[in-house]
């Protein structure tokens, strides 16, 4: 068994974990522990699945077998494997995508029946009627978005522009001509645009029409099973060029849908202040922790604990009231938009049950350990399944509809309540832990903030009070100490004056060591430049932009800057980073930073290195083709140093 | 001297890649029907009787060494423990009156308890394949080469003549060090440990 310190810097995880070693309960890190060794042909890509001749593997010493028994080599397998690693990352979030996108459509078809039928014409014209399960909460921004894709917005309703704008969302989906997404059009800049679609030809590769310019989001990912099929395609170069394609539809595609529409449904995030930890978790209150990646149940979960009739029942209950909190990037959502606040990160899921306080976790989709059921089995915790995608056995089903979305939400949030009284007082445990900082940033909040413009951030950089942009990204892995990398590489590169900007578990992990805190930038870990930068304009020197889904914030905020100084994303001293990687998404947004011109690191290696020329082209060939490259690095400190040298040879090209 | 003409397991921790595949190969050889899909409905379920053990930036395949002196068999007070014509030491259960003594006393830790039968069982370096003259399950389901059936002086016969390889290569400036994945992962996965064991003293 592992050391409390060995897991994680986080306290409450430490505390938590050492209250679970003390009550038997097994977690992530000694699941981690039984596994060992890991399988080394995994572990390098070199094992084959994908028919039934096999499974095959490579000798990775260089001796017999050197090829599968239809001839693939190591390269081969290992360039197929990371495909279908990248088109099961961009399912992932362009699903979520879908969904908001159909939430949208089907929330534009009740208003229209609903018209129909007589009710309040115009507030279903506005789409702010109470009748409806989901009102368009940010009209403005449903119009910016309809006007970019040149959706004449004259003279029309906002019932009529929600489902124009679906609509056109759900055919990017689906469509099969060979155009380039309606969504990637729309938000990308012509330089980058003339690269993606130069890219193949550049790769040697000619036959690729329009380059690695998505059609259409589906096509692409059903695309990758049918190259990753026995006998399809086998050179690395043409496997690895759809996988940037693939990640592409996920970019500007399905995550950009998903972000976009979920900003005009529920609202687009303002600055707002906000707590994040353990310690948000309350004594004498029903706690409902919201799991997973989707908002549109939790933010109907968020409504209906504000119902006086659950509240009424809940102090009947002996509980003070009813507080959500959130994990992971569903928490993300609700905080960036509510300022509810987060109780941590993907590590901290099996944490949260274990304080004894957690009366329901509501789960979506993506990221929650099946472990979270066993767990629960030590307390009282309801762990309560919501997606008809994704059900755990041992839990609680209560599938959602968007149509019935209010009724479902109370029956929920009245499970939690009426869990309350079988709570074992003697067994709880909450960590005192948790720090606030101002969360929010989206691009709009951005905008606004610097008055309507980005030419402050530009001349900063241009002056080098700033160097440039690190955008960071999620996920915790048990391999890494919990928060260790995200924090080191932060400060790190802090100390060097490059700004940052982040999403997903790495958000929550800077926002739960106060970096979000504009206080943070009297620290020692910021340099003199970005400090003086970040006082100037009273914001903290890294700046939270949501949920993983939500990394689209950042490509959209680069593309904007591309714009103004009229180069393309390539061009600019930006990099990114995923620090504690773990999923397929992070292999899938890891890929579309490349592809979209960002070179990223990566602090845990992916399976590829079984494959020599697979790693030669992602570490420096994807420079020629694309601009940008993968540095793979798990030392933080060395890491950063690599992302900061990357940026200074950018303001070198640029002449800055 | 005489020549060792014994074939017997060696190991080389720095190509085991750690995928266990000898420890299934085992198990299934060790198993009423020597059949991986009916093996796993067996009852009793079959036993590896060879180990992976992760070791830092390592992994090292540990088995039944069939020691030229064993101390199992010289401590076991029934002789149980035997040597058989290959050199293998075996257990014959029949005699094993299951007192542990030959793994208290074993280095490697190899012998291991059955409680179902109350008899140790360990590595026998499979029999019945070396009776048609097979190499053990686990050499033969190792693609690495981390484990070796051979002679002790096959063994060192091969790594003397690599050596010599490289030594004349290097002479010649024709050396270069082939990209090999898994030292390069082993590079990292050192530093990961470096990292999470530095911080936390």
């Amino acid at each position: 068994m592992k050391k409390y310190k060995e897991v994680s810097i986080d306290p409450t995880t430490q505390k938590m974990y050492e209250r679970a070693q003390e009550l038997g309960i097994e977690t992530v890190w000694e699941r981690l522990e039984k596994q060992q060794p890991q399988c080394g042909y995994g572990l390098l890509g070199i094992c084959c699945r994908n028919c039934m001749m096999g499974p095959c593997r490579i000798n990775p010493f260089g001796g017999e077998p050197k090829r599968g028994v239809c001839g693939a080599d190591a390269d081969t397998i290992v360039a197929r494997n990371l495909l279908r690693m990248i088109a099961a990352g961009a399912a992932a979030h362009s699903d979520h995508g879908r969904h908001v996108a159909l939430t949208l459509l089907v929330a534009a078809e009740m208003a229209e029946k609903f018209k129909k039928e007589g009710k309040p014409v115009l507030e279903l014209d506005n789409m702010a009627s109470n009748t409806l399960p989901y009102q368009v909460r940010d009209p403005e921004k449903l119009k910016a978005v309809a006007k970019r894709l040149g959706i004449e917005t004259e003279g029309k309703s906002i019932r009529e522009l929600a489902k124009e704008v679906a609509e056109v969302a759900l055919n990017d989906f689906g469509k099969q001509d060979e155009e380039p997404l309606a969504f990637l059009k729309a938000y990308l800049n012509p330089k980058t645009y003339e690269i993606f679609e130069k890219a193949a030809e550049k790769a040697g590769m000619p036959w690729f029409e329009n380059g690695i310019l998505p059609r259409s989001i589906d096509r692409e990912i059903v695309e990758s099973l049918h190259r990753t099929h026995i006998g399809t395609d086998h050179d690395p170069v043409s496997i690895l060029l759809h996988g940037l394609k693939t990640a592409l539809g996920d970019a500007w595609g399905g995550s950009l849908i998903a972000t976009e529409l979920q900003d005009v449904l529920f609202g687009t995030p303002k600055v707002i202040k906000a707590e994040a930890n353990l310690g948000v978790l309350k004594e004498d209150y029903v706690n409902i922790v919201v799991h997973g990646h989707e908002p549109v149940l939790s933010e109907k979960i968020v409504e209906a604990a504000q119902d006086p009739e659950l509240l009424e029942l809940a102090e009947k209950l002996g509980a003070k009231g009813i507080n959500v909190v959130g994990m992971c990037c569903t928490g993300l959502e609700v905080l960036m938009r509510h300022g509810i606040p987060i109780a941590g990160n993907f590590l901290q899921q099996e944490m949260a049950i274990v304080t004894g306080a957690v009366e329901a976790m509501v789960v979506d989709v993506q990221c929650i350990m099946p472990a979270t059921v066993d767990v629960a089995r030590c307390f009282h915790t309801k762990i309560i399944d919501t997606s008809p995608i994704a059900t755990f056995p041992g839990a609680i089903h209560i599938k959602f509809d968007e149509r019935r979305a209010d009724e479902i939400a109370k029956e929920i949030v009245r499970t939690a309540v009426e869990n309350f009284p079988n709570r074992s007082k003697q067994r709880v445990e909450i960590p005192k832990e948790k720090m606030s900082g101002y969360v929010g940033f989206s691009v709009e909040a951005i905008l606004e903030h610097f008055g309507g413009t980005l030419k402050p951030i530009e001349e900063a950089i241009v002056e080098g009070k700033i160097k440039g942009v690190a955008g960071l990204v999620g996920c915790n892995n048990p391999k890494v100490k919990q928060d260790h990398n995200h924090i080191k590489i932060a400060n790190e590169l802090m100390k060097r004056d490059v700004l940052l900007i982040g999403t997903g578990c790495w958000a929550t992990a800077a926002m739960k060591y106060g970096i979000f805190l504009p206080e943070y930038a009297d620290t020692e870990n910021v340099g003199p430049g970005l400090r003086e930068f970040a006082k100037e304009w009273g914001i903290p020197p890294a700046l939270n932009m949501g949920s993983c889904v939500d990394c689209t914030r950042m490509l959209v905020l680069a593309d904007l800057i591309a714009r103004d100084l009229n180069v393309p994303i390539s061009a600019l001293p930006v990099v990114g980073s995923a620090p504690e990687a773990m999923t397929e998404k992070a292999v899938s947004i890891g890929t579309y930073f490349v592809a979209s011109g960002i070179t990223t690191h990566l602090g845990v290696v992916p399976p590829v290195l079984g494959g020599p020329k697979v790693v030669k082209i992602l570490t420096q060939d994807l420079y020629d083709i694309v601009g940008a490259a993968f540095i793979v690095e798990p030392d933080p400190y060395k890491a950063a140093k690599l992302m900061y040298e990357h940026i200074m040879k950018k303001r070198k090209e640029l002449g800055i | 001297m005489p020549p060792d003409s014994k074939p017997t397991i060696f190991i080389n921790p720095a190509k085991c890649i750690g995928c266990r595949h000898c420890e299934i190969a085992c198990a299934v050889e060790h198993s009423k029907s020597k059949n991986l899909f009916s093996a796993i409905f067996e009852d009793p379920l079959p036993q590896p009787r060879i180990h992976v053990l992760p070791m830092g930036a390592y992994n090292v395949p540990m088995n039944c060494r069939h020691c030229e002196n064993a101390p199992c068999m010289e401590v076991c007070p029934t002789g149980a423990i035997f040597k058989d014509e290959d050199g293998a030491v075996l257990v014959d259960v029949d005699k094993c009156i299951g007192c542990k003594m030959c793994a208290i006393v074993c280095p490697f830790g190899i012998p291991e308890f059955d409680a179902l039968n109350g008899v140790m069982f360990k590595c026998d370096m499979c029999p019945d394949r070396r009776a048609e003259g097979r190499p053990p399950a686990c050499v033969e389901a190792c693609k690495t080469g981390a484990l070796m059936f051979g002679t002790i002086d096959e063994v060192v016969s091969q790594v003397r003549k690599e050596t010599a390889e490289k030594i004349i290569k290097l002479k010649e400036g024709e050396y270069k060090e082939e990209y090999n994945g898994w030292e390069l992962f082993r590079s990292f996965q050192a530093e990961v440990i470096r990292i999470n064991e530095g911080e936390s003293k």
